[in-house]
């Protein structure tokens, strides 16, 4: 069964995450950018993580695919893109880099660059054992917990970075330059 | 048969080539956005795989900031791509090669 699950959803993420660099249409990769997102967030699942695969959904399914929507049907881009390379051999030189950075991942992984210590019932870093999902402390309860401990200055940070976005945000998107025609202007004139 | 955490491993390292190809790739400003998000979406789909291999409740933290990071550049990117549109009309990469308005 994990391993059905599985399949099924590696097969619809690399066919959304192809889709995606493949449409012509923006709008169409949006959407298939949502299918990958919504398989990621099954895998979430599978690997009990429910508190990130709910914040997947929420945050990057729903409001990011929206947004980019918003924007692409606000300027009217869907337009389709030249398909002459502007620099020749670009995409094929593309489609090597990425085999390349491929092979160089999986190597790496294999030859146990990536380590890391199991955390063992009861060691001294971690008293409160429990399994990433326990019935007793649920997986929500063990990353709060961890979350407003361990990591609270950088929790505290991402605040202030997305303070920074919004504002950044506002600043770009106002029409400068062209000042706004006031309603007592219009009038007068 | 049963599902380890290499398979995740390598399911994200393709997730994250496609979205690196794509960057290459494509010329459309909104695209190669969404190909950061594929991106960032494998490096996600990593540190969830090893919080559940090593049973360690930080990888899944650690998503919680990278989809801040992504959310606040999604609020940026797409405040800059509309400002390019403004001024060019279009929003294709190959035409924003030069660091003057």
């Amino acid at each position: 069964m994990q391993a059905v699950v599985f399949f099924v959803c590696a097969a619809l993420i690399l066919l959304g995450a192809s889709g995606v660099i493949l449409a012509r249409n923006p709008v169409h990769s949006a959407l298939f950018l949502l299918l990958t997102l919504v398989n990621v967030a099954v895998l979430f699942l599978q690997q009990h993580a429910a508190l990130v695969a709910a914040i997947q959904i929420v945050v990057y399914a729903s409001a990011i695919v929206v947004l980019f929507l918003f924007v692409i049907t606000l300027l009217g881009v869907d337009q389709h893109e030249p398909l002459v390379e502007p620099r020749r051999f670009q995409r094929p030189a593309a489609i090597v880099l990425g085999v390349l950075v491929l092979i160089q991942i999986i190597v790496l992984a294999g030859n146990h660059w990536a380590t890391g210590t199991v955390q063992q019932p009861g060691t001294v870093d971690n008293p409160n054992f429990q399994a990433l999902d326990s019935p007793r402390t649920g997986n929500v309860e063990r990353l709060a917990r961890n979350l407003f401990t361990h990591y609270v200055w950088a929790f505290e940070m991402t605040a202030v970075l997305l303070v920074i976005a919004v504002v950044g945000g506002v600043v770009l998107a106002r029409r400068s330059g062209h000042r706004a025609v006031e309603p007592s202007e219009v009038g007068a004139s | 048969m049963t599902i380890t955490p290499t398979y995740y491993l390598i399911l994200a390292s393709m997730l994250f080539t496609i979205g690196a190809v794509g960057m290459l790739v494509r010329r459309n400003t909104l695209v190669m956005f969404m190909c950061i998000e594929l991106m960032l979406n494998a490096a996600n789909l990593t540190f969830v795989s090893y919080a559940n291999a090593l049973n360690d409740i930080s990888g899944q933290v650690i998503v919680f900031f990278t989809l801040v990071v992504a959310a606040a550049e999604v609020a940026v990117g797409l405040a800059i791509i509309v400002a390019i549109f403004r001024r060019r009309q279009n929003v294709t990469a190959d035409d924003v090669d030069l660091l003057k308005g």
